[in-house]
C-alpha cells in the first residue's frame, strides 16, 4: 500500500474526527448501481458500479464430470482478473496476490453461504453443469472484493440454463426458459473493514484503501432466518484486536439488512 | 445434544503437540511444530542484504515467507510446485508473523522463512506459523512475542478448537466452521483471521475466545522448547 505520509497523516486525523473527503460517515457506502445484463453471450452477468469504482461478473455453463470427491454434485469455480483495463496499478503478466485472492474471497463467501445448492447441478450420472463466475474489475476506485461479489451474486439470480439437445450438446442459442436453482432466502454480501490508526471504515476509495494499515473482509448471508459469517480474511501485517473484531461483528448485521434491502430491488 | 468429537477430545483440547528447536543445521533458526498428525517444519535465513536492490526498504526490513506442502504430505499426491492455495497462505503467513518482529531494525535486510508441511491432517497453515515463530526465536531475532496459531471449529453448534481433517468435512445440522487464527501471545492482538463456514456475529467473538485460550497452551509449550534449546546449547560449550 503506498501513499505519502502525508495523505494517511490527513486521512488518520480526518478519520478519528469522524470526517471524509467526499463528506460519507465512516462506515457509509457511496452510491450503488446495479444493472443486469452485460453480454447476452453469457448466461448471466452484472455490472456494479459503487462510487466510480465499476466491476462487472459474468456467469458461463458447459456440461462436465464431477470431481470424485463429490460425485452427485456440480462444479463452481470462480475466477477473474486485475484487468491493467481497469487501473494503471494493474499489470498484464501473471497474476499477482490479489489477482489470487479476489476470486478465492468470491468464492468463499459464494459457497459457503449455500446460495448453490451445487447437487441441483446433477443433470444425470456422471454429468453435471460447471458453473463458472467470471470477475473483472473495469474501473478501480477502492473496495472491489465487496462490489465483485454483489456483482456475482446479481449475475447467478439472472442465470438461465442453457438447452441441452438429444445428442446432449448445449444449444446456447435457444430460448433459455430455466432459471440457474438458487436458494430464495440466501444472499452472501461482503463487508470489507479498513483500518488506519483506531478509526474503522467501511467502502473506502483507492486513496483511502492505500492508506489503511490493515483490511478483514467478512462474507455474510441469512441462512435459517440467522445472520451467518461464511467467510473471513485478514490482509496486511498490523493486528486487530479484540475489541476491532467485536465491533465490527456488531455492526455486520445491520450493515447486511440495509444493503440486502437495496439488492432485493435488484434481483 | 453436544456433538461427540470423533477422537473423544474435549471441546477446548488441542491434540497433541510436538515442538521441536533446531532441525535444520544449516538455517539460522529452525523448528517443528506438530499438532496431532499435521507436522510443519520450518527454517528461518537471515536478517540479510535484500536482492534485487529496488526491493529494500531503507526505513524497515522485510519479511518474506514461503509455505507449501510437500507432495506427499497428503493422500492424492501435490504436484509440486506453488498453487493459488499455497500462494494465498504464503501471504497470510507473513502478515500473522510481521507484527510480532522488530523489522525497523534491519532496514534493506530480508528475512526469508521458509514453511514446509511434511504431513497434513488440517491446522497445517497454523502448525506452520507456530514453527515459523519459534524458528525467528531462535534465529535471535528481536521480537515483541511469540505467535501462537490454531483453527478454531464450529461443529453444528459447538465450539471446539484444534480440528482435525475429519472435522473439517462435518456436515449436520449447521455444518462444519473453519476459523484459523493467530495472536500475539501476551496481547489480544490477532495477526492471523480465515475463516469459512457458517457462524452466527455472536458465535464468532465465543470461538476468537476460545481460541485464544488455547493459544496460550500452545505458548507453554513453544516457549519451553525454546528454553530447552537453549540449555543444551549452554551445556555443550
Amino acid at each position: 500500500m503506498e501513499v505519502s505520509n502525508i495523505t494517511k497523516n490527513t486521512l488518520s486525523r480526518m478519520f478519528s474526527e469522524g470526517k471524509r473527503f467526499d463528506s460519507r460517515g465512516l462506515l457509509d457506502f457511496r452510491e450503488i448501481e446495479i444493472s443486469g445484463d452485460v453480454s447476452n453471450k453469457s448466461e448471466g452477468s452484472a455490472r456494479v458500479k459503487i462510487g466510480k469504482t465499476e466491476v462487472i461478473a459474468g456467469v458461463k455453463l458447459s456440461v462436465g464430470e464431477p470431481y470424485p470427491d463429490s460425485p452427485n454434485k456440480g462444479n463452481l469455480m470462480v475466477s477473474g482478473d486485475l484487468l491493467p483495463l481497469a487501473s494503471p496499478k494493474f499489470e498484464s503478466g501473471p497474476p499477482g496476490f490479489n489477482a489470487i485472492e479476489l476470486p478465492r474471497l468470491v468464492d468463499r463467501a459464494v459457497r459457503e453461504s449455500g446460495i448453490i445448492d451445487l447437487s441441483k447441478l446433477l443433470i444425470e450420472k456422471e454429468k453435471v453443469w460447471n458453473l463458472m463466475i467470471d470477475i473483472y474489475p473495469i474501473n478501480d476506485d477502492g473496495n472491489i472484493i465487496d462490489a465483485s461479489l454483489l456483482a456475482a451474486v446479481v449475475a447467478l439470480k439472472n442465470t438461465y440454463l442453457p438447452q441441452i439437445d438429444k445428442e446432449g450438446n448445449i444449444d446456447y442459442e435457444k430460448k433459455k426458459e430455466k432459471k440457474l436453482p438458487l436458494s430464495p432466502e440466501t444472499v452472501p454480501i461482503s463487508f470489507s473493514f479498513f483500518k488506519l490508526g483506531d478509526s474503522i471504515i467501511l467502502d473506502p476509495t483507492r486513496e483511502e484503501e492505500e492508506a489503511c494499515d490493515v483490511r478483514i473482509t467478512l462474507g455474510i448471508s441469512k441462512w435459517n432466518g440467522q445472520h451467518m459469517i461464511n467467510s473471513c480474511q485478514k490482509k496486511g501485517g498490523e493486528i486487530l484486536t479484540r475489541e476491532d473484531i467485536e465491533k465490527i461483528t456488531s455492526i455486520l448485521p445491520e450493515k447486511f439488512d440495509e444493503l440486502n434491502k437495496k439488492l432485493k430491488k435488484y434481483i | 445434544m453436544a456433538v461427540k468429537r470423533s477422537d473423544g477430545r474435549k471441546p477446548n483440547e488441542l491434540r497433541p503437540i510436538i515442538a521441536k528447536i533446531g532441525v535444520v543445521p544449516n538455517a539460522d533458526g529452525s523448528a517443528l511444530f506438530a499438532f496431532g498428525d499435521t507436522i510443519a517444519i520450518a527454517a528461518v535465513y537471515g536478517p540479510r542484504q535484500l536482492h534485487p536492490q529496488h526491493m529494500q526498504n531503507p526505513s524497515k526490513g522485510v519479511l518474506r515467507c514461503n509455505y507449501d506442502l510437500l507432495s506427499f504430505s497428503v493422500y492424492d499426491r501435490k504436484k509440486p510446485g506453488p498453487s493459488r492455495r499455497s500462494q494465498e497462505i504464503s501471504k497470510v503467513t507473513e502478515w500473522a508473523l510481521i507484527p510480532a518482529v522488530y523489522l525497523e531494525q534491519f532496514p534493506n535486510s530480508v528475512i526469508d522463512v521458509q514453511i514446509y508441511i511434511l504431513q497434513a491432517d488440517a491446522g497445517t497453515r497454523t502448525a506452520g506459523i507456530n514453527a515459523a515463530s519459534m524458528a525467528l526465536a531462535h534465529a535471535g531475532i528481536p521480537m515483541r512475542d511469540l505467535v501462537c496459531s490454531l483453527a478454531v471449529g464450529k461443529l453444528d453448534k459447538e465450539i471446539v478448537v484444534d480440528i482435525t481433517k475429519e472435522e473439517e468435512d462435518f456436515e449436520d445440522g449447521e455444518g462444519a466452521t473453519d476459523l484459523a487464527i493467530a495472536k500475539l501471545a501476551n496481547s489480544d492482538e490477532f495477526s492471523l483471521l480465515q475463516m469459512d463456514g457458517k457462524i452466527q456475529p455472536e458465535l464468532f467473538n465465543n470461538a476468537l475466545k476460545a481460541g485464544a485460550e488455547a493459544c496460550s497452551k500452545i505458548y507453554e509449550v513453544q516457549k519451553k522448547a525454546l528454553k530447552e534449546a537453549i540449555n543444551t546449547l549452554g551445556s555443550d560449550e
